[in-house]
């Protein structure tokens, strides 16, 4: 691939609960503050848009197609759309800039998962004859991997109360955090299991909202004059299904992505995890093959607010603002997708 | 082997897994407003500012220009078939029995059509730019639904000419 | 510059209305398989995997590219899921091409399929929505205002629909896949079948099937040690609109005009009609043939009509740009799949391998698949040459 510039990036505040807002209006500020921080009008100014959300969050077939309502594709415009989390909607803008049929791209994700009960509608991802059936939500298959974790010897409860503390204090600094706070691992500890042996807390809230960035070529943003870190490597790598088949305590394709995408080449200030539980920070911070040097979700990552659809792409997001703002020169951000870490992307960001 | 081997062995060629999820619809705001409008008997669009052009539904922003709507417009019960077709198939639960006419219709002042359904006239008199009205159900029976319209119906008035449907007329 | 990309597999199941002998993992894979084995290829060949389907509500399971990824040979691969509602089949293909086409991969498998027998997709296309009024109308009422607007506009005599819908069953009668089998079809038939929704018939609305679609893409160096001829992806584009704004041309749409003109501009087309040796064009309902000949500059506007009667677009009435030799999506739909026929049924067109429905020497040619309420475009340009 080549070099990629991430112009912009702008996300909502994770809400439980969005209120009368729909998909478009939530898109729609988003929007709006990317294009404006890009010093371009509308998605007419770049050439390729492309987007995540997933129908089920609002339980309507086609839900994505009012999503174009907000981009103002008259004249039509090139875009397209994955069932995806917006992560991967990047990663299609990436091949169109790399094989040069688009200097410039938008790219949005989008998820009211209010409406709905998410976990369970999230089983509904299982296979269809064996395992949706049983309704086991998203939750219970994290447990599944948590349990294998702890009676593995792998981590203990209090490991995985520190992740949840440790991005409860990091979201403080978060405007856009729903949950964030300074509590303390006894206190953590001390909560009732919720989905044995998860608490509450070690599960990501179930958040409303959108986010989104401009892309460009070095050199398209070189002439829009405009401050941008460089997407020096990404890739995304999918396990198997059946969790039988899977060593559910590692991450292989995290590590897969990891080392296609070049992670271990410099220096990792700060990695930005897609960690919707909190073991599974864990498990992915082991496969990115991170060590103590590295400053590991600063935003407070998904368990202080989760976009669906939207939170792997504000990973990267997150990851570009820091390099842009100029507090580091070099991060990672990780996006997944599935129950139990099925699916990951991984991409390593520098400074311009 | 025994029948009831035999039988056993029948391969399984489908399972029935229904599925239920329930949801907490929200219409968003632009279209709360409108359905509130609707609730009192009103068709209420709302017109873009940047091309001026007046939307119903209203859903939140104009599609072509990629702004919101703010201004709210109330709308005539007046309408113009901007097209049509004759269904053969039934609605379930609905009293309508086919062949019915589903038309796309624009209501005086907005500049987008709607579906809707049309009645009280024979289907094979139906045309494009023919006038029609909206007949409302009872007071008591208003809900935020369009429902609350029964169906359309024509009116005696000229048909407008089809370069004229939906047009934006100068201010 | 993009890298040069060609189609070295293609793989189809048969359509059908209920494919009860197997999974869903079992049809795409099929599917799958069938493509790997007309490229001479294994499943450790191929480099990601890129998947694509209508809603996932047709079948009612969520990002089903999950659960398929075992029976696709994807683990520890990348994986992709495209859905840009009904042109999606097409738009997956232009996203695996870009796989391949941007040099960062050299061989990837794509596969879009529907099984619709294991659901409900009138429902799941019309299903009751809170607060719109439910009007059953589903995608044939949507589109028969837009057609009935086609008609007062040219004056079209009434049977255009009624001969492209007997002209697609004609040309599925040669292609052994298609779902309908009906060799025997006439005019008059298809006249006497029940009116749907005014004007459209019964037998002039596409059927709904089971089936999968799949190709393998590979770039310059490997297609070049395809034991089969490549067919060569000569010019892709995709365009998109809103559904719904103000003043709106819905019978002929812009983002198709726009999206036509980009691709044939990147093949080198000045004149589809003369350029091209045929069209695999997404057509569900009978009148939309007309009206994309107009759309895609096959016609000038209002004249599409005159090619369909004329026989122009009939491989029976050997005319000189046939449509839908394959039988098209009036034929065979599995939604999620049928734009990816389309892609697949032009490049066995160049490849000469098309059988019972090839048209002699093809050289170039055009798969062409649309979404939504007609406001979703892929296209794509495949040549027996690269160049």
């Amino acid at each position: 691939m080549r070099d990629i510039a991430i112009v912009s990036f702008v996300q909502s505040d994770c809400v439980r609960d969005a209120g009368a807002q729909n998909e478009v209006e939530l898109i729609m500020p988003v929007l709006r503050k990317a294009l404006d921080a890009a010093g371009i009008q509308s998605a007419q100014d770049v050439d390729f848009t492309c987007s995540g959300s997933c129908d089920y969050l609002q339980g309507a077939a086609f839900a994505f197609v009012s999503g174009v309502d907000p981009l103002g594709a008259v004249p039509p415009i090139k875009e397209s759309h994955v069932e995806m989390d917006a992560a991967w909607a990047l990663y299609e803008a990436v091949l169109k800039i790399t094989m040069g049929q688009a200097e410039s791209a938008l790219v949005y994700g989008f998820g009211k998962s209010s409406p709905g009960e998410l976990p369970i509608v999230l089983s509904q991802q299982l296979d269809p004859y064996y395992m949706a059936p049983l309704w086991l939500d998203s939750i219970s298959t994290a447990a599944l991997q948590a349990r294998t974790m702890l009676d593995n010897g792998d981590i203990t409860e209090k490991d995985m109360a520190e992740v949840v503390a440790r991005s409860r204090k990091n979201a403080k600094s978060n405007p856009h955090a729903q949950l964030k706070g300074d509590v303390s691992v006894d206190e953590l500890l001390a909560e009732p299991t919720y989905l044995s042996p998860l608490r509450k807390h070690d599960c990501c809230p179930v958040s409303d909202g959108a986010c989104a960035m401009v892309v460009a070529t070095v050199e398209k943003a070189k002439e829009w004059g405009k401050p941008y870190a460089v997407l020096k490597g990404i890739d995304h790598r999918i396990e198997s299904h059946n969790f039988g088949a899977r060593d559910l305590t590692q991450s292989p394709s995290t590590q897969a992505a990891a080392k296609s995408a070049g992670v271990a080449n410099g220096p990792v200030e700060v990695a930005e995890i897609y960690a919707p539980f909190s073991h599974q920070e864990i498990i992915l911070k082991r496969a990115l093959g991170l060590g103590d040097d590295t400053v590991v979700n600063p935003s407070g990552g998904v368990l202080a607010g989760n976009l669906m659809m939207a939170s792997g792409l504000s990973r990267i997001g997150e990851v570009a603002m820091r390099i842009i703002r100029g507090d580091i020169k070099r991060g990672i951000a990780h996006a997944t997708s599935g129950h139990a870490l099925q699916q990951n992307l991984v991409a390593v960001l520098e400074e311009a | 082997m025994s029948d009831q081997n035999t039988e056993a062995l029948e391969p399984i060629t489908g399972i029935e897994v229904p599925v239920y999820l329930d949801y907490n619809f929200t219409a968003g705001r632009a279209t709360a407003r409108f359905l509130t409008g609707v609730k009192n008997g009103k068709l209420l669009g709302q017109r873009c500012p940047s091309c001026r052009n007046v939307y119903i539904p209203p859903r939140g922003c104009c599609a072509a220009c990629g702004v919101a709507t703010e201004e709210e417009v109330e709308l005539s019960n007046k309408a113009t078939v901007e097209s049509f077709t004759i269904v053969h198939i039934p609605i379930p639960g609905n009293p309508i029995k086919p062949p019915y006419v589903i038309a796309n219709l624009v209501p005086d002042g907005a500049n987008i059509s709607f579906l809707h359904v049309l009645s009280e006239c024979k289907n094979e008199d139906v045309r494009i730019g023919m006038r029609v009205e909206a007949l409302w159900k009872d007071a008591s029976e208003w809900d935020y639904a369009m429902e609350n319209i029964q169906y359309f119906r024509p009116i005696d008035e000229p048909d407008m000419e089809v370069e004229e449907i939906g047009r934006l007329k100068d201010a | 510059m993009a890298d040069l990309a060609a189609v070295v597999g293609i793989g189809q199941t048969k359509y059908q209305t209920k494919r009860k002998d197997v999974s869903i993992a079992g049809l795409v894979r099929e599917a799958a398989f069938n493509a790997l084995t007309d490229a001479g290829l294994t499943w450790d060949d191929i480099d990601a995997v890129v998947v694509g389907k209508a809603p996932d509500m047709f079948e009612g399971g969520i990002m089903p590219e999950l659960y398929l990824t075992d029976a696709l040979g994807c683990n520890g691969k990348p994986m992709l899921r495209v859905h840009t509602a009904g042109s999606v089949g097409g738009s997956t293909a232009i996203v695996a091409a870009s796989y391949v086409q941007s040099g960062m991969f050299k061989r990837v498998l794509t596969v879009t399929y529907e099984k619709q027998s294991e659901s409900n997709a009138m429902w799941a296309l019309s299903n009751a929505q809170p607060f719109s009024p439910h009007l059953n109308a589903g995608a044939g009422g949507f589109f028969a205002p837009i057609i009935r607007e086609y008609m007062r506009r040219t004056n079209a005599p009434y049977d255009v629909g009624i001969k492209v819908a007997t002209k697609d069953r004609l040309h599925g009668a040669r292609n052994p896949l298609a779902h309908l089998q009906l060799p025997n079809i006439t005019l008059k038939e298809v006249e006497d079948s029940p009116m749907l929704w005014e004007p459209l018939r019964f037998l002039e609305s596409c059927p709904s099937s089971d089936g999968a679609c799949a190709l393998v893409i590979s770039n310059e160096e490997l297609a070049a040690q395809s034991p089969k001829k490549p067919a060569w992806i000569r010019g892709a584009a995709m365009r998109s609109e809103p559904t719904m704004y103000a003043g709106r041309e819905q019978v002929n749409p812009q983002a198709g005009i726009d999206c036509a003109k980009d691709v044939y501009k990147q093949a080198g087309i000045t004149d589809p009609r003369k350029d091209l040796d045929c069209a695999e064009i997404y057509v569900p309902f009978s009148w939309y043939e007309p009206m994309w000949l107009e759309n895609l500059g096959f016609a000038d506007v209002g004249q599409g009509w005159k090619l369909t009667m004329e026989g122009a677009t009939s491989l029976d009435e050997k005319g000189d740009i046939p449509w839908n030799c394959s039988g098209g999506v009036l034929s065979s739909n599995p939604i999620g799949a049928s734009g990816m026929i389309r892609f697949a049924e032009a490049a066995r067109q160049v490849r000469g391998d098309a059988g019972d429905h090839q048209v002699d020497g093809a050289k170039l040619a055009m798969g062409h698949a649309y979404g939504g309420g007609a406001q979703f475009f892929a296209m794509w340009v495949v040549g027996s040459e690269k160049a």
